[in-house]
């Protein structure tokens, strides 16, 4: 199968990003290389930081987990035309959903208390999502502008509920109270100890097999059913839609629903899976490099997959090479995050054209 | 001296190519191209869409690099690197599209580009006498100081004509120039053309109307797949071989079609008005009806309504006024889908017929995709959906035959089977057509016509909306013609000829003549 502009798949899907995150890592080099650093003995840090030993690992797939999430966000309403900036709001509010739920109906197995916050923190994150897909089926309003205000509103929001309503009684931190233990996810490394794996003490829990369980629903969603048909329908041409009889206003706020949901299920990640109280903050960004991770990832699960992967190893490696290189800062870590940014998204067309002419001229030649 | 002499008496020709060729990626527009223009003569190049007429075109006129080869002007070589400098080599260029600003008046217009200083006022004075005095000796004749946005397109054609000529173009090059005429502004424009064959200059035609070729140009170049496949005089050749030149096989221009034997009505139009998005009343009450067994052609220039009638019949656009009734029934409003029964080839088939990136399979089952056949409650029957495709690739000889390609990677003609395929196999009652072979090469023009004229005999209403006059007359058994909104002339296909019809599109009626 080849793509639209006459790419074989695994040029699209492998080589060229491939291509585009040895460039960002390159030119990220030359960055190190001016701070005065040794740029080989930082990747070699920050493979290690991020592979090199069980506790590094558990952290990278728990950052991964938050990735495929959020990039998955992304990519859905990207399917619908539609650029959702929200992931971040939307995750918050997902937080606030699940919290509402350990909160207030306690104590109750955990085979009832887990799905029934995880299905709290998809409602939520995506009933945020739905005022901008409404606003947009309705008015017209652009979704990017919408989300972004919605993230604004969010963090309002709720640093006033959890600052004056669902804080802890009789502490001065801002945060809720534990969460009966019942909705505590389990953890990755008892589980994995038995089989020789040791994840040390890090946080990656169940959520990862959730995560991933949502890319395969989402391919399936996406490819194979009758409403991911009409939403691609949607999102490639509207004019077309109407033709086919396809309402373009109840398919956006479909995906604008979806894509919130997903953003939300972030929480349960980082809330269920790791902190066990709601706390200010806990979003981290995530959201926003969901974008990213659905840009590099082409908007494909398998895609995203391995760029949450990439960003998620990015993430524990990088603090460590922040801890282990005093002339690295955190920052470094975004300053590369940005370069690949860079380089898979907007400038992902400086080798496409190339490649195209060398992948071309066998074909031309007879 | 003896050089010089010579030269006289063979004049260098206007226009020369010699082996010119340009690649897009794997696309060989251009293949080793030599070409002659004579100087002082009407020149057609004809093709198909994608021979690379207008490749060649934008070559001479500087838009593209060719990758190979040498053009020369008047005798020279002459390196044409941007407009400017074809504009400087005395070529002009009148495009498809028009490069005029509405808000201006014609003299602005024709000033635009060579204002020559920093006031107007010089320049306004200098081009006003200059355009008088074309004018004069080309009968171009144009109100220096309308506003280009409301003349009439034939008019609007001549204000590009004039901006060509009032920059000192000897070769003219026309693009597609009659596409938004109506027959008889192409009949004026070809006029003008002929005065300025007269006055020396040297015009070059692109066209795929064999008509307009037959009628005005002195020689023609016919181009086939990128390369120059023929050269004739016009006088010495016929349209059947043009035809068979442009497609390289003996085609039929015409569809075999018996008398209709009109049945039941299917359609009825009552009163219809339709509002555009602007809020502009673009179809203001229309009625008739159509029935089963016959086709209905809707004759007129482009924007004079037929295209907002056709997508209020369709369901895509609500009426503010009137009903359509479809087998006695009235029609579905737009939210809920496209009614049963009803068949739609739109005109715009990469905007709405298709989905350009989608596969053709996915493509196949477009407004048809909540059949119980291609999907279950949730999933899609993908396999099923596939074959299906394949099945239709193969019996309307769509190429390639490949189900997983996306639309856009499909020819024009071949992407308007694929929607003609869907349109067709679901087996409406009424179909509707609009431009069904515009950008369609000559090949699958004939092949759709003869499975239109086929639908038709198989008992089927069809409403067919074109702005080729040739297409109405070859397939409409009663026309209809369209002028500002309303139908203003109804002709029967056997009484049809294309003056009267050429007289109805320009609004002008029997009462007024």
């Amino acid at each position: 199968m080849r793509t639209v502009r006459g790419l074989p798949l695994w040029v699209e899907l492998v080589l060229l990003p491939g291509l585009n995150l040895l460039a960002a890592l390159l030119v990220a080099g030359l960055v190190v290389v001016l701070v005065g650093e040794d740029p080989i003995a930082a990747v070699a840090l920050l493979l290690y930081g991020a592979f090199g030993y069980g506790e590094a690992v558990g952290y990278t797939l728990f950052y991964t987990t938050n990735f495929v999430f959020t990039g998955l966000a992304v990519a859905l309403a990207f399917h619908a035309g539609h650029f959702n900036i929200g992931g971040e709001g939307q995750a918050y509010l997902g937080g606030l959903g699940l919290a509402l739920v350990a909160l207030n109906l306690g104590d109750l197995p955990g085979a009832v208390a887990v799905p029934l916050a995880v299905a709290g923190a998809a409602l939520f994150g995506g009933a945020w999502a739905v005022v901008p897909g409404w606003l947009y089926a309705r008015r017209g309003s652009h979704v990017v502008i919408t989300t972004i205000m919605m993230n604004f509103l969010a963090s309002a929001l709720m640093t006033y509920l959890v600052v004056n309503v669902l804080i802890k009684p009789g502490q001065q931190i801002p945060e809720t109270d534990i969460f009966a233990e019942a909705y505590w996810l389990l953890p990755l490394a008892p589980l994995l100890a038995p089989f020789g794996i040791d994840l040390g003490r890090s946080p990656a829990n169940l959520s990862l097999l959730l995560a991933l369980a949502c890319s395969v629903a989402f391919a399936i969603f996406v490819w194979q059913s009758r409403p991911g048909y009409e939403l691609r329908v949607v999102g490639r041409s509207e004019p077309a839609a109407i033709y086919a009889g396809i309402a373009p206003a109840r398919v956006t706020i479909l995906a604008m629903t979806l894509s919130g949901a997903l953003a939300g299920l972030l929480a349960v990640n980082e809330i269920l899976g790791s902190q066990h109280r709601l706390v200010l903050g806990f979003t981290g960004g995530y959201g926003f490099v969901g974008i990213a991770v659905a840009l590099m990832g082409r908007n494909h699960p398998v895609g995203i997959v391995l760029a949450a992967l990439l960003f998620g190893a990015l993430y524990q490696g990088g603090s460590e090479l922040a801890f282990d290189m005093p002339k690295i800062s955190r920052d470094m870590v975004v300053v590369i995050q940005g370069l690949i940014i860079l380089f898979a998204g907007a400038l992902e067309h400086m080798f496409r054209t190339p490649l195209e002419t060398l992948l071309a001229r066998p074909a031309t030649g007879h | 001296m003896s050089a010089r002499g010579q030269a006289r008496l063979v004049p260098a020709p206007a226009i020369e190519l010699r082996g010119i060729s340009k690649r897009f990626g794997p696309v060989v527009a251009n293949d080793r191209v030599d070409l002659v223009i004579e100087a002082g003569t009407i020149h057609g190049i004809v093709g198909e869409n994608g021979a690379g007429k207008t490749t060649l075109m934008n070559i001479v006129y500087g838009y593209y690099q060719a990758d190979e080869g040498t053009v020369l002007v008047e005798g020279r070589p002459c390196p044409i690197a941007r407009p400017v400098d074809a504009i400087r080599a005395g070529i002009g260029m009148v495009h498809q599209h028009f490069m005029l600003v509405g808000a201006f008046t014609v003299l602005e217009n024709i000033l635009l580009g060579a204002e020559g200083g920093m006031t107007l006022r010089d320049g306004l004075r200098r081009m006003r006498a200059e355009l008088g005095r074309l004018a004069r000796e080309h009968g171009l004749e144009v109100d220096p100081d309308a506003r280009v946005e409301d003349l009439p397109v034939g008019v609007q054609q001549r204000v590009e004509i004039l901006k060509a000529l009032c920059r000192g173009a000897r070769i003219l090059i026309l693009d597609e120039p009659t596409g938004v005429l109506t027959p008889q502004e192409a009949d004026e424009l070809f006029r003008i053309l002929r005065v300025l064959r007269a006055q020396r200059r040297t015009i070059v035609l692109i066209t795929h109307k064999l008509r307009e070729i037959m009628a005005v140009t002195d020689r023609v170049s016919v181009m086939r797949g990128g390369r120059m496949v023929a050269h004739r005089a016009t006088a010495e050749t016929s349209r059947e071989e043009l035809a068979e030149l442009m497609v390289g096989r003996r085609v039929q221009l015409r569809p075999d079609k018996r008398a209709a034997r009109p049945g039941r009505t299917v359609l009825e139009v009552r009163d219809l008005e339709v509002i555009d998005d602007r809020g502009v009343r673009r179809v203001k009450g229309v009625s008739f009806e159509a029935r089963a067994g016959e086709i209905v052609g809707i004759a007129g220039v482009a924007g004079n309504g037929q295209s907002e009638l056709l997508e209020a019949i369709a369901g895509i656009r609500a009426p503010s006024r009137g009903e359509v009734r479809l087998s006695g029934r009235a029609s579905p409003r737009s939210a809920e889908g496209r009614p049963g029964g009803l068949g739609h080839v739109p005109e715009d088939r990469l905007r709405m017929g298709l989905v350009a990136t989608m596969a053709a399979a996915e493509n196949a089952i477009l407004g048809y995709h909540r059949r119980p056949a291609y999907s279950a409650r949730f999933l899609l029957r993908r396999r099923y959906i596939h074959a299906t495709c394949a099945g239709w690739l193969e019996r309307y000889d769509i190429r390639p035959r490949a189900p997983t390609l996306p639309a856009i990677a499909f020819s024009g003609g071949n992407q308007q089977k694929l929607v003609v395929a869907r349109e067709l196999e679901h087996d409406p009652d009424l179909l509707l057509v609009g431009q069904p072979t515009r950008g369609v090469d000559i090949g699958a023009i004939e092949f759709i016509h003869a499975r239109l004229v086929a639908l038709r005999d198989s008992g089927k209403a069809l409403l067919l909306v074109s702005v080729e006059l040739d297409e109405i007359l070859a397939l409409a058994d009663r026309i209809l013609v369209m002028f500002d909104g309303r139908i203003v002339g109804e002709v029967a296909a056997e009484e049809a000829d294309e003056r009267r019809i050429g007289l109805l599109m320009a609004g002008i009626t029997a009462e007024a003549a």
